[in-house]
C-alpha cells in the first residue's frame, strides 16, 4: 500500500457531483453580503442604511456599532514575533478608518444573496477620503501613514547574521572577496486564488445551545477556538467542519476571517442558519495576497564562484494588516540559502504597511522570493565569471556527508535551521540529464540558425516542510471490522483520505476498502494545527501511523489471549490476526474489536460470535483491566523536534519570439526529493499543480494597484491564471532520501512545485535573450521594453 | 456578484420585440447570447430596467450565404457560424476570426451580431466587418435601416444602434476574385481578448500584382479603422511587394492605448509585426485562389 | 410571455435536467447556475467566478457546453440541461470520462472537475478521436488551479481510449 499509486478514494463523489463544499450546504439558509470599502484609505463619517430597510427579504443590517465588545475589537494577531513591533489587525467590521479597498464595513443578511446585494447597493456610507500609501518603497519611511501610530509604516524589522566558519561577518567577507556584485530584484504580488472562494455556513441549535460552523478553511480546529472565544461560547458547544474544500494554497489558513466570526454570530443572534459565500470580486479585494518584495543583494565570491559573503536587504509589502505575523519574510530570509553553503550571510528585512489587501502565506510562503534571490545571484556569478551556471551551483552545494547541516539560523518554527538529509549533487546530476543540459548548446544553435531563440534555465531550492508543533491521529476498529481514521488537519484536494488510508492499511494490515478517513472535522478530532507548509503527510501521516501502532499492539494482545499464542508470533493480514506460519489459527479484527469491549449484548453477528471466545473473566478483577480502555482504538500525536527539509531542482527550456516577444515554455523538468513517497501519483499531481502556479507567477499573474489603491484587475478576465494552453509538459524524476526525523521517513510535497519556477524561467529567458532578468512576472510587453532598453 | 433586478421580457416575434423596445427606450437592454451583457450585470456595472430576451426569436437564427456574402441573423451563435462549411467557403475570414474569439463554450452562446453591437475595440468581429465593408441591419418599430461598418462603430462599446432598435442581422460581403484574407493576433492567454490583432485583405489584379491591400487592427483605437496600405507595399507581385513598408505604415497610422497588459508602444510594434504576417498570408491566399 | 415580468415576480419555468422534467419559479435575474444549485438542489455544478472565465459552471445545454453563470434560468425554459450529476449511467456506473479522470488523477480538489467533465463529454461525443491540439483546444476554456492540467489532458486521451475499447 505505502508507496503505491493507489487511486483516490475522494474521486467517486467528486466526479459525480456528490462532493459537498460549503455553498452546497444550508439549503434555505439566510445569506450574507457585505458593503466593502471602495476606497483604499478613508475615514467613515456616517453610514445611512435607511434606503435599504425596505428591500424585500431583508433580515438584518449590522455595522461596527452593533457588534458585542469581543467582536468590536481588532481580530487576533495570530503569530506575534519580537521583531513585529507594530503588529496591526483589522476589526471584523471597520470602526472608523478603512485601510484597503474591500475592507468590510456593513454586513447585510437577507433571504438570498441577490436580495442581500440589492440592500448593499442602497446603503450609503459617507467617507472622508484619505491619501493612500501604495507600493513598499513609497511606504517605507513615508510621512503618509497607513496606521497613525506606526511611524514610517514599518511594522517589523529583523536582522539575521550568520558569520563564516572563521567568524567573519558578511559585510567584511564581501569586502574581502575577489569578486563582488550588487543588484536589485523585484517580485510582484500574486495570490493563492483557489477556484472555490471562502465560505462560511453556521447553524445554531437553540435547544442544544450548540453551534455548528462549516468553513472553507485550512484549519478547522483553530477556527473553532476563535469562534468559541469571540462568541463567548463553551468550546464543547462549538464544532467546526471543513467539508470538501475547493483549493486553499495558503489563503484559507488565515483565520479567523471577519466573516468566520460574523456569520456564526449572526446565526446565533437571529436563531437561523446563515451562510456567506465569497464571490470572486470579494476574493480579490478582501482575502489576502502574497509575494511582493524588493530585494537588494550584495555578494562576494571567489574565482570558482564559491559565495564568500551574501548580504540581502528586503523590503516586504505586508498590505494593510499583519494578522498572520511576519512568517512570510522570515521564511524568505531563512530559506534563501537553499542547498548551498554560504560563507557569511546577513539578511535584513523591513515589513511595511501599504493601503492594499493584507499579505498572508500563499503556496511557497516566501520561499519563491528567497529562491529567486539566491538563484538569480548564482546566475549573475556564473555570467560574471564566464562559467557554466550549474558549475557555480555545484561549487556551492552542501555535500551528502555533511548532514545534518546547520545553517546557523532560526527557522519559522522557532527551531534551529538544520537540514536533516538530502543528496544535492546527485539531484543536480539527475536534472542535467533529464533536461539535456549538456547538449542544449547544440539545440540552441540549431534553433538560432532557423531564426528561433531558445534559452535554458535552472533553479534549486530546499524547503523546510512538516513544521511542528504537532498533529494527532485517532484510529478506531469497530465490530464490523471497519477502521475509522481521523485527524484534525484539513484537506483541500491533496488526497489525504487516500494517503492516510494507505498508511493505516499498511500499519494495520487491513484492506484499503475497509478504512475511512475523516479530516478537518472537530467532532472527530479536536486538536490540530492545520494544513500548510507541506506538513500534512509528515505530521498527520506519522501521527496516524503511531496511532495505528497502538491499535495493532492492543489487537495483538487481545488476539494472543484468544489464540493462546505469544503476541510476537502474530501478524495481521487482510484484516485477520494470524499466527505466523499457522494459517488455520486466526481471528478477524472485527472479533477482536468486539472482545476489546466487555459489553456483551449480541447486537450483531460479530458480537454473538465473540461470546464463544470470551473466556470467563477473573471474578476478582474489574472487567476493564487497569490501564486498559474499552474498545479497539488508539490516539497518538506526532511532534517533531524540527522540520524536515525536502529539496528539488528544476530546469526549463523556453522560446522567446524575436518579433512579438512572446515567451513560451517548451519543456519543464523537475527532480524532486520529498523522502519516502506514500503515493507517487499524488506527489506528481502536487508537483504539476505547483509548477503551473509557478508558471502563472513567472509569466502571467500580478495584482495591479493604481496610485489610488484600486486593484485594476480584480477579475479572472484580467488576473491571468494559466489555462491548459499556457502550461508546458512537465517531466519529473524522484530521488528518495528518507528523513531520519520521523518514523515514516517522509518529508512534505505540497508546495515544492511552485518554489523555484520564477527563478528557473528568469534564468531561461535571460539565457535566450542575453538581457538580465531582475523582476517577475515578465510579460511580453515588458520583455519588449527590456529589449529596447538593452544596449 | 448577482444581477440587479429588472423586468424580463421574452418576445415571441420580432414585431413584439420592437414594440417592447419602443416602449422601454433607454431603460431597455437586448439580451442575445449574454456573454458580454451578463458579466456586466453580475458585476452590477449595468442596471437596465428591462431586459428583452431575444433567444426565442428563432427566425433570427438564420445564416444565409448568397452571392453578396454571408448574412448572419441576430441569433446566429459564434459556434454555428464558425462551423458552417458554406460560410467558410463564401467568407473564410469569419471562421478564422471566430476561432480567436474566447473559448468554445462562450462561442456556443455568444452571437456574431451581439459582438458587433457590443462594439468592443478589442473584439475580432467588428474588425472583420470593417475590413470587409459589411453592414448591420437595424430594425425599429416600422423602420429598417442598413448601417455600413464605417458608420456603425461610434466609440468604445458604442454603436449606431439606438436603444429602441434591434440589430436583426449583419452582412459580411463576399470577396472579389483573386482576393485573400488573414487574421493574426497575440493574446496573453489563448482565447483572451487580443493585445493586438490584425485582419488583412489583399486583392490582386489580372497580372497578379497587388491591387489593394488593407488592414484593420484590433485594440488600436476607439473604433476599428480601415488602414489602406496599397500605396505602401507597391503595385507588385505578392513575393516582391514591400510588406515591411506596409507594416510601418500601419504602425504609424494607428493609435493604441496602454493598459495593464501592454504598453502603447508594444501594441504599436505588435500591430506592425502582425500586419506584415497577415498581409503576406492574405496575398499568398489571393495568389493561390 | 410577451407581458413584462417585474423584477420581484417569479416566472414559472420547465427544464429537462438530466432527463428529468423539473419545474421552478424564479425571478428573471436568476442565473441558471443558481437555479440548478439552489432551486433544483443540483450542487454538483460549481461557481468560481460568475463572469464566464473559469468554466467551473459549465453544463450542457441541449448537448452543448455553456456557462451556466452567463445565462438566465428563464432563457433555458423549455431546454434540456445536463449537469455533472447526469453523466453517470442509469445504474450509477461512471461514464468513460469520469473513469478516466479517476484513473489518471485528473482532479485534486474537484471544484473545477464538473466543468471539465461536461466539456470533455461533449468534445468526445463530437470528436471521438481528437488530436492533441483538439484536446487542448477543447479544454482550453476551463481553469484548474490544482492539477497543472497534465493529468487532465491524460484523462481526456484515456477517456477516448476507453470509449474506443467499449464501442
Ligand atoms: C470569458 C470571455 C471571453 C471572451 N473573449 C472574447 C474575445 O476574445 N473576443 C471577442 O470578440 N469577444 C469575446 N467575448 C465576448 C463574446 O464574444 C460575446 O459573446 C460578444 O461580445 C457579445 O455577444 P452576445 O450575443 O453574447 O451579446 P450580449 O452579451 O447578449 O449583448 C452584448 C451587448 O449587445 C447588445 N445586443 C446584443 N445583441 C443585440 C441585438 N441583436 N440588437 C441590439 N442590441 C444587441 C446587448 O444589449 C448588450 O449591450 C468573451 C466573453 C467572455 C465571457
Ligand atoms: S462561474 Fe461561470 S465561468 Fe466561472
Ligand atoms: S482540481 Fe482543484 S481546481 Fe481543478
Amino acid at each position: 500500500m505505502f508507496g503505491e499509486p493507489v487511486r483516490r478514494r475522494e474521486d467517486p463523489r467528486l466526479l459525480t457531483g456528490r462532493g459537498r463544499y460549503v455553498d452546497d450546504l444550508g439549503a434555505g439558509a439566510l445569506e450574507v453580503a457585505f458593503v466593502r470599502s471602495p476606497h483604499a484609505h478613508a475615514r467613515i463619517r456616517d453610514i445611512d442604511v435607511s434606503a435599504a430597510i425596505d428591500v424585500d427579504g431583508l433580515v438584518a443590517i449590522y455595522t461596527w456599532e452593533d457588534l458585542p465588545a469581543s467582536l468590536a475589537e481588532p481580530l487576533p494577531l495570530l503569530i506575534p514575533h519580537p521583531a513585529l513591533t507594530h503588529g496591526r489587525t483589522a476589526r471584523p467590521l471597520a470602526r472608523d478608518v478603512v485601510r484597503h479597498v474591500g475592507e468590510p464595513v456593513v454586513m447585510v443578511v437577507a433571504r438570498d444573496r441577490y436580495l442581500a446585494e440589492d440592500a448593499c447597493a442602497l446603503i450609503r456610507v459617507d467617507y472622508e477620503v484619505l491619501r493612500p500609501v501604495i507600493g513598499p518603497e513609497r511606504a517605507a519611511g513615508s510621512r503618509r501613514l497607513v496606521h497613525d501610530d506606526v511611524p514610517g509604516n514599518v511594522g517589523a524589522h529583523l536582522v539575521q547574521e550568520v558569520p563564516s566558519a572563521a567568524g567573519t561577518g558578511a559585510r567584511e567577507a564581501i569586502g574581502a572577496a575577489p569578486h563582488t556584485l550588487a543588484f536589485r530584484l523585484d517580485i510582484e504580488r500574486s495570490a493563492s486564488m483557489p477556484l472555490e472562494g471562502r465560505g462560511v455556513c453556521a447553524r445554531w441549535d437553540a435547544d442544544d445551545g450548540s453551534l455548528r460552523v462549516y468553513s472553507s478553511t485550512q484549519t478547522s480546529t483553530s477556527v473553532r477556538m476563535a469562534v468559541a472565544a469571540k462568541l463567548g461560547l463553551p468550546l464543547p458547544k462549538v464544532e467546526v467542519i471543513a467539508p470538501d474544500v475547493g483549493g486553499g494554497f495558503g489563503v484559507k489558513v488565515m483565520h479567523p476571517w471577519p466573516e468566520e466570526v460574523l456569520v456564526p454570530w449572526a446565526a446565533v443572534r437571529l436563531g437561523r442558519e446563515v451562510k456567506w459565500t465569497e464571490d470572486r470580486r470579494e476574493h480579490f479585494v478582501s482575502s489576502a495576497h502574497e509575494r511582493a518584495q524588493v530585494q537588494f543583494v550584495r555578494v562576494g565570491f571567489d574565482g570558482e564562484g564559491r559565495v564568500l559573503g551574501l548580504e540581502v536587504t528586503i523590503l516586504h509589502d505586508h498590505g494593510a494588516y499583519t494578522p498572520y505575523g511576519i512568517i512570510v519574510p522570515i521564511i524568505t530570509s531563512t530559506q534563501l540559502l537553499g542547498p548551498y553553503k554560504i560563507g557569511a550571510y546577513r539578511v535584513e528585512f523591513s515589513s511595511v504597511y501599504t493601503n492594499t489587501v493584507q499579505v498572508t502565506p500563499y503556496r511557497g510562503a516566501g520561499r519563491p522570493q528567497g529562491v529567486f534571490c539566491m538563484e538569480r545571484t548564482m546566475d549573475r556569478i556564473a555570467r560574471h565569471l564566464g562559467i557554466d551556471r550549474t558549475a557555480v551551483r555545484e561549487a556551492n552545494l552542501i555535500q551528502p556527508g555533511e548532514f545534518p547541516y546547520d545553517q546557523g539560523m532560526t527557522f519559522q518554527d522557532g527551531r534551529p535551521l538544520i537540514y536533516d538529509s538530502g543528496d544535492y549533487p546527485r539531484s543536480l546530476r539527475m536534472l542535467r540529464e533529464l533536461i539535456g543540459w549538456d547538449s542544449f548548446g547544440e539545440l540552441k544553435a540549431r534553433a538560432a540558425a532557423e531564426g528561433r531563440r531558445l534559452g535554458i534555465g535552472v533553479g534549486c531550492y530546499v524547503e523546510g516542510t512538516g513544521v511542528g508543533p504537532y498533529e494527532g491521529g485517532h484510529v478506531q476498529v469497530t465490530s464490523d471490522g471497519r477502521v475509522h481514521v481521523s485527524t484534525g488537519l484539513t484537506s483541500q484536494g491533496q488526497g489525504h483520505e487516500t494517503v492516510f488510508a494507505q498508511i493505516a492499511a499498511t500499519e494495520l494490515g487491513v484492506p484499503l476498502e475497509r478504512i475511512s478517513v475523516v479530516t478537518g472535522d472537530t467532532r472527530r478530532f479536536g486538536y490540530a494545527v492545520g494544513t500548510f507548509a507541506s506538513r500534512a503527510a509528515v505530521m498527520s501521516g506519522n501521527a496516524i501511523a503511531l496511532a495505528c501502532r497502538k491499535v495493532r499492539e492492543k489487537a495483538l494482545r487481545i488476539a494472543a489471549g484468544v489464540l493462546e499464542a505469544d503476541p510476537r508470533d502474530l501478524e495481521i493480514v487482510d484484516g485477520e490476526v494470524r499466527v505466523v506460519g499457522a494459517p488455520g489459527a486466526s481471528v478477524p479484527l472485527a472479533t477482536v474489536a468486539v472482545l476489546s469491549n466487555p459489553l456483551r449484548y449480541a447486537f450483531d453477528e460479530e458480537a454473538a460470535r465473540a461470546t464463544q471466545f470470551a473466556g470467563a473473566s477473573p471474578p476478582d478483577a474489574p472487567p476493564v483491566a487497569e490501564g486498559e480502555e474499552p474498545g479497539l482504538e488508539g490516539r497518538d500525536y506526532y511532534s517533531p523536534i524540527r522540520s524536515t527539509f525536502a529539496s528539488g531542482m528544476h530546469a526549463a527550456i523556453v522560446e522567446t519570439d524575436p518579433l512579438t516577444a512572446e515567451i513560451r515554455v517548451l519543456r519543464y523538468a523537475v527532480v524532486h526529493d520529498c523522502g519516502r513517497l506514500i503515493n507517487p501519483m499524488i506527489v506528481e499531481g502536487q508537483i504539476h499543480g505547483g509548477v503551473a502556479q509557478g508558471v502563472g507567477g513567472a509569466l502571467y499573474e500580478r495584482m495591479v494597484y493604481d496610485e489610488h489603491g484600486q486593484l485594476l484587475n480584480a477579475s479572472f478576465m484580467d488576473f491571468l491564471m494559466p489555462y491548459a494552453t499556457e502550461i508546458p509538459p512537465i517531466e519529473t524524476a524522484h530521488l528518495e532520501t528518507p528523513s531520519p526525523l520521523n518514523p515514516l521517513g517522509i518529508k512534505g510535497a505540497g508546495e515544492a512545485g511552485v518554489i523555484p519556477v520564477s527563478a528557473v524561467i528568469a534564468s531561461a529567458v535571460e539565457d535566450a535573450e542575453g538581457i538580465p532578468i531582475d523582476r517577475m512576472p515578465l510579460s511580453p510587453s515588458e520583455l519588449f521594453d527590456l529589449r529596447r532598453a538593452a544596449p | 456578484m448577482k444581477p440587479p433586478p429588472f423586468d424580463y421580457h421574452s418576445p415571441r416575434s420580432v414585431g413584439e420585440a420592437l414594440e417592447i423596445l419602443a416602449a422601454t427606450g433607454r431603460d431597455g437592454k437586448v439580451l442575445a447570447g449574454g456573454q458580454s451583457l451578463i458579466p456586466m450585470l453580475n458585476m452590477r456595472l449595468a442596471a437596465p430596467g428591462h431586459v428583452v430576451d431575444i433567444n426565442r426569436l428563432t427566425e433570427l437564427a438564420a445564416v444565409t450565404v448568397g452571392p453578396d456574402g454571408v448574412r448572419t441573423g441576430a441569433l446566429a451563435r459564434h459556434a454555428q457560424v464558425e462551423r458552417s462549411g458554406p460560410v467558410a467557403a463564401a467568407q473564410p475570414l469569419l471562421r478564422r476570426a471566430l476561432r480567436l474569439v474566447a473559448h468554445p463554450a462562450i462561442r456556443n452562446r455568444g452571437t456574431v451580431v451581439g459582438s458587433l453591437v457590443h462594439a468592443d475595440p478589442a473584439a475580432e468581429l467588428p474588425a472583420v466587418l470593417t475590413l470587409l465593408g459589411g453592414s448591420v441591419r437595424l430594425a425599429r418599430r416600422g423602420a429598417v435601416r442598413d448601417v455600413p461598418a464605417a458608420r456603425f462603430f461610434t466609440g468604445p462599446l458604442e454603436s449606431a444602434a439606438e436603444p429602441d432598435e434591434l440589430a436583426v442581422s449583419a452582412l459580411f460581403p463576399a470577396l472579389p476574385p483573386r482576393s485573400g484574407t488573414a487574421f493574426h493576433e497575440v493574446a496573453r492567454r489563448h482565447g483572451d481578448y487580443a493585445l493586438a490583432g490584425v485582419a488583412a485583405r489583399v486583392r490582386l489584379d489580372d497580372d497578379l500584382r497587388v491591387a489593394a491591400a488593407e488592414v484593420v487592427c484590433v485594440n488600436a483605437g476607439p473604433v476599428p479603422e480601415l488602414v489602406d496600405v496599397t500605396g505602401d507595399c507597391g503595385h507588385r507581385a505578392p513575393g516582391t511587394a514591400d510588406w515591411g513598408a506596409a507594416a510601418r505604415a500601419v504602425r504609424d497610422r494607428i493609435d493604441p492605448e496602454a493598459d495593464i497588459h501592454a504598453s502603447a508602444a508594444y501594441r504599436r510594434h505588435l500591430a506592425g509585426v502582425l500586419a506584415e504576417r497577415a498581409l503576406r498570408d492574405a496575398a499568398t491566399e489571393a495568389a493561390g485562389g | 410571455m410577451g407581458e413584462p415580468v417585474g423584477g420581484g415576480t417569479d416566472i414559472a419555468i420547465t427544464l429537462t435536467v438530466n432527463g428529468v422534467v423539473r419545474r421552478a419559479e424564479v425571478p428573471g435575474r436568476r442565473l441558471l447556475s443558481d437555479c440548478l444549485r439552489h432551486d433544483l438542489g443540483l450542487t454538483g455544478t460549481h461557481v468560481g467566478c460568475e463572469h464566464g472565465v473559469c468554466g467551473c459552471c459549465t453544463v450542457l445545454l441541449d448537448g452543448e457546453p455553456v456557462r451556466s453563470c452567463l445565462m438566465f434560468a428563464v432563457t433555458a425554459d423549455g431546454h434540456a440541461v445536463t449537469t455533472v450529476e447526469g453523466l453517470a449511467g442509469p445504474g450509477g456506473e461512471l461514464s468513460p470520462v469520469q473513469r478516466a479522470f479517476a484513473e489518471c488523477h485528473g482532479l485534486q480538489c474537484g471544484f473545477c472537475t464538473p466543468g471539465f467533465l461536461c466539456v470533455v463529454t461533449a468534445l468526445l461525443r463530437e470528436n471521438p478521436v481528437p488530436t492533441e491540439e483538439e484536446v487542448l483546444e477543447g479544454v482550453s476554456g476551463n481553469l484548474c488551479r490544482c492539477t497543472g492540467y497534465q493529468n487532465i489532458l491524460r484523462s481526456v486521451r484515456r477517456a477516448a481510449e476507453i470509449m474506443a475499447e467499449e464501442r
